[in-house]
C-alpha cells in the first residue's frame, strides 16, 4: 500500500475529499499519530502490538526509541510532554508490557501529565479466556487514566485516537491509554481522520467566571499579608509571565510547590521559593502568617500544606484551577476561580491593573527580613562531601540553567532546596506519586524534547537502580544527560524518618551497591566519581565537557537529614530545623543572590509604579 | 430527608451516563477508590437512547456530596448529575419478599400487604412472594411486619427517584 502518499489520497489540496483509503487497523494508527503531529514514541514491541510495530517502519517521520522497559518508556514519554508541553507517547504489548507501563501512568496521572499510553491486547475472539499474555489493561489502569479506551473495531481507531489526545491535552491533562486487539490492527478500515472529537460529557472549564475574579482583586488590596502558592499548574498553562505580572502589580509574594519551583526564577526579588513539608523557613512562616493564601493551579496537596484543618489559619483562600474537584477538596475555599490559568491570570492583571494594583511592600520586607535572619537554605560547613554541597555546587556551576530532572528521595529535596532554577520549567519531578526510577528514563525524554538545553538527571543510589537499565537506552539513541547520583548507600528517606519517627531503627535501609562507575562504563557511559569536596566542581565541569551520557557517583555522607521537616500531618509551628546549622555555614553562591535582592526588590516596586495605569488596557 | 445512622444525610444523586462499556465500572471504581459511601445504587435506559439514568443514594455531608458531584463529573461519560435530595421529589423503591406461608397464616399476610398496596406475585404450598412499590420507610416497615412469619428472601432494587413537575433533573446538555 502506498502508504506515504496517502495525504493526497484523503485530502484533495482543493479542499475535495477524494474517496478515503481503505487500510489496516496498524496503518491507521500511524496515520492517525502523524494527524495528532507525533513525532516522537517510546516503546518496547511484543506479541500482541506486532502489527504495529510491523508498519512502523513506513513511518520514518515518527521516531521509535526503544527503551529497556515499559516503565521507562512510560516515564520517558511523561518527561518529553512536561518540556515540551506536547503529549507523550508509549508503546507496550499486552500483558506484562501493558502493566510495566502502570507506574508511569500513575505518575502521569497524580502530575496532570499529558500521555498517550498504546497498548496492545489479544484478539478480540480471545480477549477474557485468560490467553497468553492478557491482562485487562483497561480496568488495571480506570482509576489511574484520565480515560481509556478498549478499540473493538477498526473503524473506530481514528475516532477513538482523535478523542485520546484530545482528553489527555486539554482541560487538567492527564494520561490516556488505548488498548488495540491484535486483530483489530490486522482488520481494514477505512481511514478519514475525524476534525473533532465526539465526546458530548467532556467540556472543560477555561475561562474563570469574571465575578469571582473581581472579588478576588478586592480581597488582593484589602489584604495585609498575602501570599500566592504557585503550583504546577503555572507551568502546564505557561503562566510564567503572568504569574510575573501578578506579583508585581498586586507586590505578592510567591511560595512554590515541589511542581511549581521554576515558574518564577529564583532571583526574582518576589521569588520566595520552596514551602511544605521541606520548604525554607521564611517561607513556611510566611504562608503561616498570611491573611490571602492565593493558591494558583495547585492542589493543596498534604507535602504542601501538612494538615489541612490548621494551615494558613488566619487566610481567605482564592483558588484558581482548572479541575473543580480540587476546589475544596482538601482545603477551605473563600473565592473558588475554575479555570485555565493563564486565562484566569491574564483577566485577573488586567483587573488588579485597573484598580492600581495593590501595596503589600512592608509585608515582602518583613518576609525578606525572616529570610536573611532565618537564611532558608545553607550547607553546613564540613569536610565531609555533603550531598546539599554537591547539588549547591551544581547550581553553580550551571548557574541555574539546566533542567534538572530528579528522582525521589532525600536528593529530590535538595535538588528543589538548593538548586536556583532560573529558567521556566527547568525543575521535572515526581512529585505527586513519588516513583523511585523515574529520574533517569524521565530525563531521557526531557532532553529528546529539548536537545539544546543541558539536562542533569539527579537519583539517589536507590532509585538509580530501578530503572538503570535505561542508560543502554541513552546510548543506543545518543541522548546527552548527566547522572549525578547522590550516593550515600541508604534508601535515604526511609532512613531519614526511622530516625526521626521510628526510634532510630534502620530496617531493610542499608544498601550494599555496585561499582556505579564500572557500571557505567559497561554500558559504555563515561564514568565518574567523586569524593572529595574540593572535587565536586571539576567533576561536573568534565561531566559537562564530555559529549554524551555521563554518570557522576557522588559518594556523600550517608547519614545526612533532609532539614527543615514539617512532620507529616502537622503544621508550619511543628518545622524541625537543621541542629546547630547557624553555627558555621558553607559559602555559598545563593548568599550571594540573597544579598543582591533586597536592591532588585526596589528596582521591581519602582517598575510597577512607573507603569500607567493606562497600559493595563492594552496588555494581553 | 432521611438521616442516616452515622448522622450523615441521605442523599439522592442522578447521573446521566452514555451507555459505553465500562462507563458503569469507572463510576464504582470511583466510589470505592475515594472511599464515598453508597447505600443502594440503580441504572436503567432512559427516555434518549444510548443514555442510561443512574440513581444513587449515599450518605454524605455536604463537602463530601459536593466531591461526589464533581467527581461524577470528570468521568468522561457522565453527562449531567443532579442532586434531588429536595422535597419535591418522587423517590420509589420495589421490594419483592418470600414470606413462609402456612394454610393458617396465608390470609393475614394478605390482609398486611393489602394494607401496604403491596400484591402477592406468587403462591407456593409453604410461602409467598409479596411484591411492594413504594418508599424505604414503607418498604421497610413492611418487612418488619413480615419478618415474624418467617423470611426466607428479600430483593430491592434501590431508590430511583424523579422531580416532581415539569423540570427535568437530568436532561442531557445537548437537548436543552
Amino acid at each position: 500500500m502506498a502508504v506515504a502518499k496517502l495525504d493526497e489520497l484523503v485530502q484533495h489540496p482543493q479542499g475535495r475529499r477524494a474517496e478515503p483509503a481503505r487500510m489496516s487497523g496498524a496503518h491507521i494508527i500511524c496515520e492517525s499519530l502523524v494527524r495528532e503531529g507525533v513525532d516522537l514514541v517510546f516503546g518496547l514491541p511484543g506479541g500482541a502490538i506486532l502489527p504495529l510495530y510491523h508498519v512502523l517502519p513506513e513511518y520514518p517521520q515518527i521516531r521509535h526509541v526503544l527503551v529497556r522497559h515499559e516503565q521507562g518508556a512510560a516515564h520517558a514519554a511523561d518527561g518529553y510532554a512536561r518540556v515540551t508541553g506536547r503529549p507523550g507517547v508509549c508503546i507496550a504489548t499486552s500483558g506484562p508490557g501493558a502493566t510495566n507501563l502502570v507506574t508511569g501512568i500513575a505518575t502521569a496521572m497524580l502530575d496532570s501529565v499529558p500521555l498517550v499510553a498504546i497498548t496492545g491486547n489479544v484478539a478480540t475472539h480471545m480477549i477474557g479466556k485468560d490467553a497468553f499474555q492478557e491482562t485487562d489493561i483497561t480496568g488495571v489502569t480506570l482509576p489511574i487514566t484520565k480515560h481509556n479506551w478498549l478499540v473493538m473495531r477498526a473503524e473506530d481507531i481514528a475516532p477513538t485516537i482523535k478523542e485520546a489526545f484530545y482528553v489527555a491535552t486539554t482541560g487538567r491533562p492527564g494520561p490516556v491509554l488505548i488498548d488495540f486487539p491484535k486483530d483489530v490492527q490486522q482488520q481494514l478500515a477505512t481511514f478519514e481522520y475525524p476534525r473533532v472529537p465526539q465526546l458530548r460529557g467532556y467540556r472543560p472549564t477555561l475561562f474563570g467566571n469574571i465575578r469571582q475574579i473581581r472579588q478576588a482583586v478586592k480581597a488582593i488590596q484589602e489584604a495585609k499579608q498575602p501570599v500566592i502558592l504557585a503550583g504546577h499548574g503555572v507551568a502546564i498553562s505557561e503562566a510564567y509571565e503572568e504569574l510575573k505580572e501578578l506579583a508585581e502589580i498586586g507586590e505578592l509574594p510567591v511560595m512554590q510547590t515541589l511542581l511549581g519551583l521554576s515558574t518564577l526564577p529564583y532571583s526574582h526579588p518576589l521569588c520566595f521559593g520552596f514551602f511544605g513539608m521541606h520548604g525554607s523557613v521564611y517561607a513556611n512562616k510566611a504562608v503561616n502568617q498570611a491573611d490571602l493564601v492565593i493558591g494558583i493551579g495547585m492542589r493543596f496537596d498534604d507535602r504542601a500544606c501538612g494538615k489541612f484543618s490548621a494551615f494558613a489559619p488566619r487566610a481567605k483562600v482564592i483558588h484558581i484551577d482548572i479541575d473543580p474537584a480540587e476546589i475544596g477538596k482538601n482545603v477551605r475555599c473563600d473565592i473558588p476561580i475554575v479555570g485555565d490559568v493563564k486565562n484566569v491570570l491574564m483577566v485577573m492583571n488586567k483587573e488588579l491593573k485597573a484598580q492600581g494594583g495593590a501595596n503589600h511592600r512592608e509585608w515582602v520586607d518583613t518576609i525578606w527580613q525572616s529570610r536573611k535572619d532565618r537564611p532558608g537554605i545553607k550547607v553546613r560547613h564540613s569536610e565531609k562531601l555533603l550531598p546539599q554541597f554537591v547539588i549547591n555546587k551544581l547550581s553553580e556551576v550551571t548557574k541555574g540553567q539546566s533542567i534538572i530532572v530528579c528522582d525521589v528521595g532525600q536528593h529530590q529535596m535538595w535538588a528543589a532546596q538548593h538548586y536556583t532554577y532560573e529558567t521556566h520549567n527547568s525543575h521535572i519531578s515526581s512529585g505527586g506519586l513519588g516513583t523511585m526510577g523515574y529520574g533517569l528514563p524521565a530525563a531521557l525524554g526531557v532532553k529528546m524534547g529539548n536537545p539544546e538545553k543541558s539536562v542533569w538527571a539527579v537519583v539517589g543510589d536507590g532509585g538509580f537502580q530501578m530503572t538503570l537499565q535505561e542508560l543502554a537506552t541513552a546510548v543506543q539513541e545518543n541522548i546527552d544527560v548527566k547522572v549525578a547520583v547522590i550516593n550515600n548507600g541508604f534508601l535515604g528517606m526511609v532512613r531519614q524518618w526511622q530516625e526521626l519517627f521510628h526510634d532510630n531503627r534502620y530496617s531493610s535501609v542499608a544498601m550494599s551497591n555496585p561499582d556505579f562507575v564500572k557500571l557505567a562504563e559497561a554500558y559504555a557511559v563515561k564514568g565518574l566519581r567523586c569524593i572529595h569536596k574540593a572535587d565536586v566542581e571539576k567533576t561536573i565541569r568534565e561531566a559537562m565537557e564530555h559529549k554524551g551520557p555521563v554518570v557522576v557517583d557522588f559518594v556523600v555522607e550517608a547519614e545526612e537529614n533532609v532539614y527543615p521537616i514539617i512532620p507529616a500531618g502537622t503544621t508550619a509551628a511543628d518545622l524541625i530545623e537543621e541542629p546547630d546549622l547557624l553555627e558555621q555555614v558553607e559559602e555559598s553562591h545563593i548568599d550571594r543572590l540573597e544579598g543582591e535582592s533586597p536592591a532588585l526588590a526596589e528596582s521591581t516596586i519602582t517598575r510597577r509604579n512607573g507603569r500607567g495605569q493606562g497600559e493595563g488596557s492594552n496588555g494581553r | 430527608m432521611a438521616v442516616s445512622t452515622n448522622g450523615h444525610q441521605k442523599h439522592t444523586v442522578v447521573a446521566l451516563l452514555e451507555d459505553e462499556p465500562g462507563a458503569l465500572n469507572r463510576v464504582v471504581s470511583l466510589f470505592r477508590a475515594r472511599g464515598f459511601n453508597i447505600s443502594s445504587m440503580t441504572v436503567g435506559p432512559t427516555e434518549t437512547p444510548h443514555l442510561s439514568r443512574l440513581t444513587l443514594v449515599v450518605e454524605a455531608d455536604e463537602s463530601v456530596l459536593e466531591q461526589i458531584t464533581k467527581q461524577l463529573y470528570k468521568v468522561v461519560e457522565v453527562l449531567k448529575v443532579s442532586d434531588l435530595s429536595e422535597d419535591k421529589v418522587v423517590a420509589r423503591e420495589l421490594a419483592l419478599v418470600k414470606v413462609s406461608a402456612t394454610a393458617q397464616n396465608r390470609a393475614e399476610i394478605m390482609q398486611i400487604a393489602d394494607i401496604y398496596r403491596a400484591k402477592i406475585v406468587d403462591v407456593a404450598l409453604d410461602s409467598v412472594i409479596v411484591e411492594c412499590t413504594g418508599e424505604e420507610d414503607k418498604i421497610d416497615s413492611l418487612i418488619s411486619l413480615l419478618r415474624r412469619f418467617g423470611i426466607k428472601e428479600i430483593s430491592r432494587t434501590g431508590r430511583v427517584a424523579m422531580l416532581r413537575g415539569a423540570a427535568g433533573a437530568t436532561r442531557a446538555p445537548d437537548e436543552d
